[in-house]
């Protein structure tokens, strides 16, 4: 059973790394529901025995939301604002994947280094860490504004993981309402995308850039 | 009785390497239709090859007379240091695994100055893309090992395959599959299969290893060939060795299971050259970054267990 | 009561997105303004006269959701006061809205509003999220409140609807979003942290067992939230999204992102932090956020030097007083009670002078600081507001913002952090020189020939809320009643301070 879920733990750095790697929107927003689901699904596999009912309910409800209703709506938000099919990294993917690598390095060393609870399941700290990472590599290293919002839910994702990771129960309001967060966030997010591309007539995020201190007063006169 | 047993591993390797292409080139023709070339084409090949007076341009120095016979001669000694089917082989020590890899790289460097002494254009474009793959594959191939090495706490190819069993998987699991991925795109890559290259190109322009090879004629060229088959056995025999880690005890039983694995190995090299295209010249780096990037992990992982 | 004040504000942002009619919507608005105000008194009217106001924790009873006690109560007060100035500023704001076209001020294009029910739909839901996040007792439950002030207020950034406001909203969704998962981050290290001890996060729990729960675990913890909720904050370096949110938001939104937003995430950064006091890492906790304190007073005056837009202005003052009352909170002792009571006084001064810089922008239709000379004679009372709002804010004595910045002097020297006190006093020197030249030239300046302007005509029912505020700061500099002096105690005893 723990290999089981060791080697899920694996299939989640594995994802990171194509996410580094992949230069087509769509199949980055399949990578990232994907991630989702095996995220929501990981504490079936990481209990002991059978899974309490509670814990199943909830994970039926992330696996819906991240695996169907995210990737719907963003894939909405790319079609309506005509985002075209590329991410446009600035980055050369090799180097996102040397980046992704040492994250995970990283996250490794701090993994052993953090004071936490023994977790069941080896790798969970690190992977869930250089999921974070990856989230913000997204969101640093794309042009586009739909893969902020991917990266702003890797990054959900990987602390969705390491809260597995310590065990920590919040009570079942709690998670919902983070959960309700999320999916408003989303949803908010995809209709700002909307709306950029309309204004913009594309949601190039470089081109966000006319306010700023460092080129006051540029616009208008 | 030991002495014999392993000399008799040896010899089967490298007799039965060349069956390997075989073996792949029967699975492609299969898949396209067709009936193929006989299983064992590449002996009558090689026998052929040898009879022949081997012709040399005027430009050429020794260098280029050396090449094959290097190649050679370091895969022949690579095989006597590979376990086969997880028993040791005559030559081993600790450590080898390094030796092993300097062995691949000797290999290399003479088939690479001996193309380069030809000065033709195309020798030397096979020559610089030829390394440039190196580059990235062989860190994959070495951290692989080395992730290997940690796993079994061996240093000694003979050691790790020896103490790689059944219970391993059940242990290392994510370790060994991201070194069974890694291993099978470096063979990939190291073989000039697709997709890094195509073995049956007949475009100088798009081929990588073939085009190094091009001037060598009559025994010259029946030892690079009998080469690439060495290298590919050498790579099929790593890959059998980590998925199916069998010591039953009995020699033939794993010795036959060790085979068929083998066969299974080229079946499957034949069946990704089947269904998958030849990616972009530019685009094999990433492959073998991404194998690179499985080694990497497999070793991290077994660094922190 | 705590119910109510929560559902008051959620059912009539609800039924504002229902309502058709302008009129009867912004009744709404303002009615439910003043019922929440009312509410809100009521509470802490009933927390002052039964003394509960100097317990550390609310009454005893098993641990709640939603529940006041004196932090929240004084967030409570600040949040309502100020939405309460706030709607009538607005009504105000959307009819003078309807009846003219928007123009750009800078590029002078035209754009559209977005629809008024959605802006005061989320103006309503927004005070809700806000009334959640005082009241919250769950770390948990807190952390979904911010992040719910966040969403609901992206709308309102994006009132008009160009492509500089709609820059500011992404910039804000995003930043804050990521920010605000950082925090979740450090919650989840909370909860490890009270692991063993069993205290969840209930901010109950953990303060009783403050002493039992795992030192390295908090202090990851404690680093995650700031980080998160300073986000949110604008403790510079994270403020990045402050000065755009607050430059392109209307200038009613923009008050409450800077007088309510902000101290909701900082009364995140209070809780946690209050829990690392009683866990005895106060040092390290008040370190941090001294560091940080000071370094946003420093970015804030030198960004403020240079400006040319006078809101952006306001939004680094703005990132500066959050510096000082994060400073003030890392201080400990009286500090804290002078951070809580400048947190009170810059929510005040700042959304009066965000209302006036409305009116100024409503006159001079340019937000640039140099296209603004002689306010006076266009304007005389918005001139007179805004010059009395630049008084307080710089912290001139009689004001609640002097009394503040005095006494985390005083503070600072007492523990002698002879460096710390300079450096903040030579940038609060510098900040007001550089407000003082801005301010003055705004108002009286040589003001340029402009033949075809129509004369402007200054609404009262938009200058009267910045006019009451201001008197509020300025009485809070002269005399502080009993029951706010118990409120502002009782909540420095909740941070750790001294009672």
């Amino acid at each position: 059973m723990h290999t089981f879920a060791e080697l899920t733990i694996v299939f989640i750095i594995l994802m990171d790394l194509a996410l580094a790697v992949t230069g087509s929107l769509s199949s980055c927003i399949r990578l990232v529901a994907l991630q989702g689901v095996v995220a929501g699904v990981l504490p079936l596999l990481a209990g002991h025995g059978a899974p309490h009912l509670r814990a199943v309910a909830f994970a039926a409800v992330i696996i819906s939301l991240k695996g169907v209703i995210f990737p719907w709506l963003l894939m909405r938000a790319r079609d309506r604002s005509g985002a075209g099919k590329d991410v446009e990294p600035l980055i050369s993917y090799p180097a996102s994947i040397m980046l992704c690598l040492g994250a995970f390095i990283a996250s490794s060393w701090l993994g052993s280094r953090l004071p936490l609870p023994e977790a069941n399941v080896a790798w969970i700290v690190p992977a869930s860490l250089a999921t974070i990472f990856t989230g913000f590599l997204l969101i640093t290293t794309r042009r586009k504004a739909i893969t902020q919002v991917l990266g702003y839910l890797v990054i959900e994702n990987g602390i969705y993981i390491f809260g597995l990771a310590l065990f920590v129960e919040q009570p079942m309001m709690v998670e919902l309402a983070i959960l309700l967060d999320v999916f408003v966030a989303v949803f908010v997010m995809g209709i700002a995308i909307f709306h950029i591309s309309r204004e913009f007539d594309h949601i190039d995020t470089a081109e966000l850039s006319e306010l700023s201190d460092w080129r006051r007063g540029e616009y208008g006169k | 009785m030991e002495i014999v047993k392993t000399l008799f591993q040896f010899l089967a390797a490298a007799l039965l390497a060349p069956l390997l292409p075989g073996v792949i080139n029967r699975v492609k023709a299969f898949f396209a239709g067709r009936r193929g070339q006989p299983l064992g084409q590449l002996y009558y090949d090689l026998f052929k090859l040898l009879l022949k007076t081997p012709v040399y341009s005027r430009t050429t120095t020794w260098v280029f007379k050396a090449g094959p016979i290097i190649g050679v001669a370091s895969l022949v000694t690579a095989l006597a240091l590979l376990p086969f089917a997880g028993r040791p082989s005559f030559f081993a020590f600790e450590g080898d695994f390094i030796f092993l890899i300097y062995l691949l790289g000797l290999a290399r460097f003479a088939t690479v100055l001996a193309a380069l002494d030809t000065g033709s254009a195309f020798e030397g474009m096979g020559a610089s893309r030829e390394m440039q793959f190196a580059v990235f594959a062989e860190p994959a191939f070495f951290l692989g090992l080395a992730a290997l090495a940690r796993v079994t706490g061996q240093p000694s190819l003979a050691g790790m395959f020896g103490a790689l069993t059944g219970d391993t998987w059940r242990t290392a699991a994510p370790v060994l599959a991201l070194l069974t991925a890694s291993f099978f795109i470096v063979l990939l890559a190291e073989n000039s299969r697709v997709p890094a290259d195509d073995p049956n190109t007949h475009l100088e322009l798009t081929m990588i290893h073939e085009a190094m090879v091009l001037d060598h004629s009559g025994p010259d060229l029946a030892f690079i060939l009998y080469g690439a088959s060495l290298k590919l056995w050498l790579f099929g025999a790593l890959i059998c060795s980590t998925v199916l880690p069998r010591h039953t005890g009995s020699w033939a039983s794993d010795s036959a299971l060790f085979l068929l694995m083998m066969f299974g190995v080229a079946a499957g090299v034949g069946i990704v050259e089947s269904v998958i295209a030849r990616l972009r010249l530019t685009k094999v780096p990433f492959m073998l970054i991404t194998a690179f990037a499985f080694s990497a992990l497999a070793l991290i992982f077994q660094m922190g267990r | 009561m705590t119910q109510a004040l929560l559902l008051l504000p959620l059912a009539a942002g609800l039924a504002a997105f229902l309502i058709r009619g302008d009129g009867a919507r912004r009744t709404l608005l303002v009615w439910t303004a003043r019922l929440h105000f009312l509410l809100a008194a009521l509470v802490i009217y009933d927390a002052v006269s039964g003394g509960r106001v100097s317990a550390l924790l609310p009454p005893a009873g098993e641990a709640v959701w939603f529940s006041f006690d004196s932090l929240g109560l004084l967030f409570l007060g600040v949040t309502s006061l100020l939405f309460l100035g706030a709607s009538h500023y607005a009504v105000n704001y959307l009819a003078s809205e309807k009846r003219d076209p928007g123009e750009d001020s800078d590029e002078g294009f035209i754009f559209n509003n977005a629809p008024e029910a959605v802006f005061t739909g989320c103006l309503l839901l927004f005070l809700s999220a806000m009334t959640a996040v005082t009241a919250s007792r769950h770390m948990g439950l807190l952390w979904a409140s911010v992040e719910a002030t966040t969403l609901l207020s992206a709308p309102l950034i994006y009132f008009h609807r160009h492509k500089r406001s709609l820059e500011a909203t992404w910039k804000y969704l995003l930043i804050c979003s990521v920010g605000i998962a950082l925090a979740l981050m450090g919650n989840l290290f909370l909860g490890a942290a009270g692991l063993k001890s069993g205290a969840g996060l209930d901010l109950k729990a953990l303060l009783l067992s403050a002493g039992a729960l795992d030192k390295p675990l908090l202090k990851a913890a404690f680093l995650f939230l700031f980080v998160g909720y300073g986000t949110k904050m604008g403790i510079a370096p994270f403020h990045t999204w402050l000065p755009d949110a607050h430059s392109e938001a209307p200038a009613v939104v923009s008050a409450l992102l800077s007088g309510a937003l902000l101290n909701c995430a900082f009364l995140g950064i209070l809780r946690v932090s209050a829990v690392c006091a009683s866990a005895g890492l106060a040092d390290f906790t008040g370190g941090i956020m001294v560091l940080f304190g000071l370094f946003s007073v420093v970015t804030a005056a030198l960004f403020m030097l240079g400006q040319r837009d006078y809101k952006r202005l306001l939004a680094y003052s703005s990132i500066e007083h959050m510096g000082i009352m994060a400073m003030g909170a890392g201080l400990g002792g009286g500090a804290v009670f002078a951070a809580l009571l400048g947190a009170l006084s810059h929510s005040l001064a700042k959304a009066g002078l965000f209302f006036t810089s409305g009116m100024v922008l409503a006159a001079e239709k340019t937000k640039r600081i140099a296209d603004v000379k002689g306010l006076w004679r266009r304007a005389p009372r918005t001139a007179a507001l805004w010059l009395a709002g630049f008084f307080l804010i710089t912290g001139t004595p009689p004001s609640g913002v002097f009394l503040a910045k005095f006494i985390i002097l005083k503070e600072a020297l007492a523990l002698k952090h002879y460096w710390l006190a300079g450096t903040f006093l030579v940038f609060l020197a510098i900040l007001f020189a550089g407000m003082a030249r801005i301010f003055i030239s705004m108002t009286f300046g040589e003001r340029d020939a402009k033949p075809d302007e129509k004369p402007f005509e200054e609404q009262s029912g938009m200058l009267a809320p910045a006019a009451a505020f201001f008197v509020c700061v300025i009485l809070a500099g002269l005399y502080l009643p009993d029951w706010l002096q118990s409120l502002l105690a009782g909540a420095a005893a909740n941070v750790g301070g001294r009672p």
